[in-house]
């Protein structure tokens, strides 16, 4: 789970990491008002999860305490694009105001899970305020790295290392230093999986601050930190996503028109894949789960059919624990109860499989079967191509009820 | 022959009162697994599916003899599960749960270090020596006896790919689901050695996905100490970056993890990589017959 900036930088403020003053604020008037006991040269920042924010236009260094409400008047309600929101950008609904600093030099600060050394890896480099894949591409040579014990934290020679790696000297050094142990206290405080301080800033006074704060949190890990799970920003994700989560489905919209529906989430990549082997663009990802009932299939379908773009659905189960005769009764339960009215290929395997095809075929509803994923996709893209999208007839010898 | 579970595996379940430990230690004992006994605390002394329950895994050890564990505990308690079972000496634990904070994982890695414990997943399937054993929910019933070995970071993605193989006559010794998360005990290298030094396995399937560095490194591997034929398959060929795509663990982050590079690395390394999840089998087939040739 993402969180904003300002509550990022709370989180390491609280655990004695160096943070400008500042205020979050959510309309112009505040922003004045916060600006003028900032002592009016401020930077507003608009609050939004993805990175590339100042080069799009969402930070803004003013002078005076009208300049500020100006700005953030402006900013407010904009939708900002940058390099990581996707052309659709993201819309702004609260700016951080921040007192404006003297820097004198911008570092990188970086803590994160090595996935291959199985530890967290803290990363610097005096190459601040840069974008830092670009600098581990081009010159891995400025990026510093020390492995933490998960059972010792961050050593203080550890974090003096990377102080000195860095560049700095004399009582600077050991602030960055007392910093950087604060950081990865914060670390495993908050089970984060990732902070990232860019830049990490030196100010004329000699001071060590956190001027920016990325801080990912481990969703598997919020259930022993109610208060950090309220900091979820719902306007910050995708609605259909939000809701596919409260039915226990994984559901990521994509832009082709083949709405998929799958269990397993290596099967449903690999749905995917295929599905533009044979020439079509899957709509989403959607993972029911290992243990799908016929409750979540019709959440399944509910969610594959808000989206206009979907011309055909392909549901590729693979039943273990999940029985086919079971997915077969919720496929007919759900597309009779919503009226599906686009062309539906079903690929099953596993556990009773002859007694779910069987259901499907007695159903009297219009579905395309398929005895391999390969079949599935050729059959799905030719339909979501053909002009004519064939409805379902409804159920013969039955009420809508 | 087979690889880390055979007749000789004697099962411990941890959790075996829950619903999901009752079914599938239901469903192992079906398969031909010895089942010896389960783990819940507080209900030592009693019996479920037949078996001795101990509220320790170290009586159960104890009492049973029990060289396997399997885990379906809630993921706030499975770390320390998966330490429980590695303190009593278990030598092969596996654990099902997913959802485990990361951190907790960490740890629980970290206490295996210097252990003779195995640790397969967590949030896997499991593994199953066909017609021998199974340890986790891999259906036993789309298996066949033969010389293929599997080895996957999915679940059902395993199940598809045993499937194909099965169908095409070509049997398996062990099927071995690694888990798809960003921490996991066993990795592709570790399995790929003890294929190679399986003399019943003829060819291997590896099943990636996008994410992390994992089927680069067992590219490397490959190149360096696989003669036996190895077939991959990388799953998110088309997942879009910066999106987590179901496995917390398949991840494109920093234009890293993508599918492209993995397939790519795998080919340089000598791997027939399949393109279409429909091929996996077909292309088994063909390996195994070029290599006979």
């Amino acid at each position: 789970m993402k969180i904003h900036e300002y509550q990022g930088k709370a989180l390491l403020a609280r655990h004695g990491v160096g943070i400008p003053q500042g205020e979050a604020v959510s309309s112009a008037a505040e922003a004045g008002d916060a600006a003028r006991r900032l002592g009016g040269r401020v930077v507003v920042k608009a609050q939004i999860h993805a990175g590339g924010r100042g080069k799009g236009g969402g930070v803004k260094l003013v002078e005076t305490a009208e300049d500020a409400a100006r700005i953030a008047g402006e900013m407010l309600g904009m939708t900002l694009v940058t390099a990581q929101t996707g052309p659709g950008g993201q819309r702004v609904s609260r700016l951080l105001v921040e007192e404006g600093l003297d820097i004198a030099s911008e570092l990188y600060l970086g803590l994160l899970i090595d996935r291959a050394a199985q530890r967290p890896l803290m990363m610097a480099s005096a190459a601040g305020g840069m974008d830092i894949e670009q600098v581990a591409a081009q010159t891995p040579e400025l990026i510093h790295k020390v492995h933490i014990d998960p059972g010792i934290g961050l050593a203080a020679f550890q974090a003096r290392r990377l102080a000195y790696a860095v560049g700095l000297t004399g009582p600077v050094a050991r602030k960055a230093a007392a910093l950087m142990q604060s950081v990865a206290t914060v670390f495993h405080a908050v089970d984060a999986s990732l902070i990232e301080i860019n830049p990490l800033v030196v100010t004329g006074a000699g001071d060590v601050l956190a001027l920016d704060a990325k801080v990912t949190l481990d969703d598997n890990a919020l259930f022993r930190h109610p208060a950090l799970g309220e900091l979820r920003d719902l306007a910050e994700e995708e609605e259909l996503e939000v809701e596919a989560s409260q039915h226990g489905l994984n559901y990521i919209r994509l832009d082709g028109t083949i709405g998929c529906m799958v269990n397993g989430a290596g099967l449903a990549m690999a749905t995917m894949d295929i599905i533009k082997l044979a020439g079509g663009e899957p709509a989403n990802f959607l993972d029911v789960g290992g243990g799908a009932n016929a409750e979540q299939i019709r959440n399944a379908f509910r969610l594959l059919l808000s989206d206009t773009k979907v011309r055909a659905v392909l549901i590729n189960i693979f039943g273990g624990i999940l029985r086919c005769d079971v997915l077969a009764d919720g496929v007919i339960a759900a597309v009779t109860e919503l009226g599906v009215r686009v062309p539906v290929v079903i690929r099953m395997e596993g556990t009773n499989v002859d007694e779910g095809r069987r259901i499907l075929r007695d159903s009297g509803l219009n579905f395309t079967t398929a005895d391999s994923m390969g079949e599935a996709a050729q059959r799905v893209v030719e339909l979501a191509a053909s002009k004519s999208t064939p409805v379902p007839p409804s159920r013969p010898g039955r009420g809508s009820g | 022959m087979a690889v880390l579970i055979d007749p000789q595996t004697r099962l411990v379940v941890q959790g075996l009162t829950g619903r999901e430990g009752s079914f599938h230690a239901r469903q192992a004992a079906e398969y031909g697994t010895t089942v010896v006994g389960g783990v819940t605390p507080g209900k030592g002394g009693s019996t479920h599916e037949g078996v001795p329950v101990f509220n320790t895994v170290e009586s159960a050890v104890r009492e049973t003899g029990a060289n396997a564990s399997v885990i379906f505990v809630p993921p706030a308690v499975a770390a320390d599960a998966v330490m429980e079972a590695a303190d009593a000496g278990v030598a092969l634990i596996v654990c099902i749960t997913e959802g485990i904070p990361t951190l907790d994982m960490m740890r629980a890695l970290r206490f295996l270090d210097g252990r003779d414990s195995r640790l397969i997943g967590p949030n896997c399937p499991g593994l199953i020596s066909a017609g021998q054993a199974k340890v986790g929910i891999i259906p036993g019933h789309i298996c066949l006896e033969g010389r293929v070995g599997v080895v996957s970071k999915s679940g059902t993605l395993t199940y598809e790919a045993i499937h194909q193989l099965t169908l095409l006559g070509l049997g398996q010794t062990t099927c071995i689901g690694i888990g798809g998360d960003p921490l996991i005990g066993t990795s592709f290298i570790d399995t790929l050695r003890l294929f190679e030094q399986d003399a019943a396995t003829e060819a291997v399937v590896l099943i990636g996905e996008i994410g992390g560095t994992a089927e680069e490194d067992a590219a490397a591997f490959i190149r360096d100490h696989v003669r036996k034929p190895v077939v991959g398959f990388i799953a998110g060929q088309t997942a879009p970056p910066g999106r987590r795509m179901g496995h917390a663990g398949a991840i494109i982050s920093g234009g890293k993890g993508t599918a492209a590079e993995k397939m790519a690395a795998l080919l340089a390394a000598g791997v027939r990589v399949v393109q279409s999840p429909s091929d996996i089998g077909t292309a088994v087939a063909a390996a195994i017959a070029s290599d006979a040739a």
